[in-house]
């Protein structure tokens, strides 16, 4: 299997006042069709990390490769034709447009790559159906419940057959049942072979996935292969 | 390019703050409304006044005697002098500025109803004048023809006679030329018809005006040599003024005036009163861009500001949009339409407005006459307004769209 994302000694530092060197140095290998988690505690650099794979931030030195394209020094619009073509997003807070319907809201990255209005719908209604919300297409955000919108979200991050998807706490708004839920979509998802990169500080998620990156101080801790599942929600491990 | 889905959105994100796009709205509305409004206002008053004006050549002036302030040469002051026949010769040999020279007589006519033809009659000016009247104060001819030489040469008892006279003595689509009136007791044949105008002349009104040869009146009226005003016309090039002084030192030498009297002969400088005119009207064409464009103006920073703010409210939005993929120039386009949008509607809604306005009161004043309105503003002037809140709108849009585009997606999502 070939490595869809390829990261070699990715340093990034802010400087809102004193220079925080956040990111020291990542080397890492994510190959297509994985299911990964990225684990830390706040300050770890997790987030950072997520925002550059996502192409939302720049990195300072070393190299990104996503799908065998170098991403560095985009201009916004380059990077902005890069989110919408290969990158699909799941947030914590759904971050679903308020004003629109369901529907509206899954077939937005389309609308960005300029699909008309009658196909995209159509898609998106698609996508709602595959998530069990057909019903709620013309429902708007406010109207839904919390694993509903995260469901909705899913959707959005999939219509635009993007080759990977970033989640940053996708179950962190919701609760335990509902997040079961969101988890079993999202590991279908997986099985689809879409790549599947879940930031979280939860190890109850971060055991569903198949390989757990543990972040701390902005460098690698370790990388552990979790294909057994073994870590249970209450494990010892996790407390540390 | 037409996008429904753009429009859609605009659609929605003004009507999800009504009262707030409204207000915003009313500001560019009632600012174009005050721009175009007042501009029409202007152009109303130079057209009121132009209007009495027409005809006139500018370069012209009006002089007759007056009564002397100073005693001179064995002459007491306060005495009262005439202009006459030869002061007019002088006047038309030695002033080398003068392009025509017309002499009128205005009698007084003593009552009412002093014209009749038949069982009809009505109250007419009577006034004498010279052919070359003609051009200095334009006649329009209606029917027939003006004074000529002939008509003055042989003391001809004919007139050239205004609309109301024609209405007051003939028949509806009688045909006047050939017929005969009597005015002040003595008949004239009719030559000429002149148009109804709006303008005045400087005796009164054009259309209640009829017009003998000078030389007729000035015998049938026992005027003797008497003028009682007389018009000039300069050539080009030669100012009115200079022309003026002329005249008025000819005849001060002719009449025994003292040079420096300046109460003893009575003038209207045409060209000067033009002028004041032309810079009333400029005056107050300033002030309405002035204060029509300071109104629009500050209907448009509302605009800007009001698209600041939404900006702000809603950069999570656009951060969502960023990061599903929307370029900066689409952020861009979408803040600017919107911007647009607001000032477009309200601002051609404003135009309309005015315009409306505008003609309801040429309407209400009924002084628009043969269709042309008084009031309203031109075709091009509205065609400049509209590009102008065209422009407005884009530019008011300018800035928040920078604003945001510059908004990160990371700042927006993680503002929670």
């Amino acid at each position: 299997m070939s490595a869809i994302i390829r990261l070699k000694n990715i340093n990034k530092t802010y400087y809102n006042g004193a220079p925080l060197h956040v990111l020291k140095g990542i080397d890492m290998e994510i190959n297509k069709g994985e299911f990964v988690s990225i684990m830390g505690a706040s300050g770890s650099g997790k987030s950072t990390l997520l925002n550059i794979l996502g192409i939302l931030d720049n990195y300072d030195t070393g190299e990104y490769c996503l799908n065998d394209v170098l991403i560095k020094n985009l201009s916004e619009t380059r990077a902005a034709y890069f989110r919408n073509k290969l990158i699909g997003f799941i947030f914590q807070s759904f971050n679903l447009i308020s004003f629109k319907n369901a529907m509206e809201n899954v077939a937005l990255p389309l609308y960005y790559q300029k699909m008309g209005r009658k196909t995209r719908n159509k898609l998106a209604l698609e996508y709602l159906d595959k998530l069990g919300l057909k019903e709620w297409a013309h429902h708007m955000p406010n109207e839904l419940s919390g694993g509903q919108k995260q469901r909705v979200a899913i959707a959005r991050a999939l219509i635009s057959k993007p080759q990977i998807i970033l989640a940053d706490e996708p179950t962190g708004a919701l609760d335990s049942k509902t997040s079961a839920e969101v988890l079993e979509v999202l590991k279908k998802v997986n099985k689809t072979g879409m790549t599947m990169i879940i930031v979280t500080h939860e190890s109850g998620v971060a055991n569903q996935t198949n390989k757990i990156i543990r972040l701390k101080d902005g460098v690698i801790e370790k990388i552990e292969d979790n294909s057994e599942h073994k870590f249970s929600n209450f494990s010892v491990e996790n407390i540390k | 390019m037409f996008d429904l889905d753009r429009w859609n959105e605009i659609f929605i994100t003004i009507s999800r703050n009504k009262l707030r796009s409204f207000l915003t709205a009313f500001g560019v509305f009632w600012g174009i409304f005050m721009l175009i409004a007042l501009i029409g206002g202007g152009r109303g008053l130079e057209n009121l006044i132009a209007g009495q004006l027409d005809g006139i050549a500018s370069n012209s002036c009006l002089m007759w005697n007056g009564r002397t302030s100073e005693a001179y040469k064995g002459f007491r002051k306060g005495r009262w002098w005439t202009v006459n026949n030869r002061d007019i010769d002088i006047i038309k040999t030695n002033v080398k500025g003068i392009e025509e020279i017309s002499p009128m007589i205005m009698p007084w006519s003593p009552t009412d109803d002093n014209a009749v033809r038949g069982e009809k009659k009505g109250t007419v000016l009577v006034q004498g004048n010279f052919a070359n009247y003609d051009k200095i104060d334009r006649q329009t001819i209606k029917f027939g023809r003006y004074l000529n030489d002939m008509d003055l040469q042989e003391h001809r008892k004919v007139c050239f006679i205004g609309s109301r006279v024609y209405e007051m003595l003939f028949n509806r689509g009688e045909n006047p030329i050939g017929q005969d009136i009597r005015v002040d007791g003595i008949y004239y044949k009719v030559i000429g018809v002149g148009e109804g105008g709006e303008n005045m002349t400087f005796n009164g009104d054009k259309k209640e005006l009829v017009t003998i040869p000078f030389t007729t009146i000035q015998t049938l009226y026992n005027y003797g040599e008497n003028v009682d005003v007389f018009a000039a016309m300069a050539k080009p090039d030669v100012s009115v003024s200079e022309m003026q002084e002329q005249m008025e030192a000819i005849l001060k030498l002719n009449h025994s005036i003292a040079p420096h009297d300046r109460q003893a002969v009575n003038s209207i400088n045409i060209e000067t009163l033009f002028k004041q005119i032309g810079y009333l009207v400029l005056g107050v064409n300033i002030l309405a861009w002035i204060v029509g464009f300071g109104t629009l103006f500050a209907g448009i920073i509302g605009v800007s500001n009001i698209m600041m703010v939404t900006v702000r409210e809603r950069t999570q939005e656009i951060g969502i949009r960023r990061a599903l993929g929307a370029k900066p120039a689409s952020i861009m386009t979408q803040i600017m339409s919107e911007s647009f949008a607001i000032t477009a509607i309200a601002g051609f809604l404003g135009i309309s407005f005015a315009v409306l306005i505008l003609q309801m009161v040429d309407l209400g004043l009924d002084v628009s006459g043969n269709g042309t309105s008084v009031f309203q503003i031109n075709f091009l002037t509205s065609v400049v307004a509209a590009l102008i809140i065209i422009i407005l709108g884009t530019l008011a849009g300018l800035g928040p769209a920078f604003r945001a585009m510059k908004i990160k997606p990371i700042e927006a999502l993680s503002e929670e």
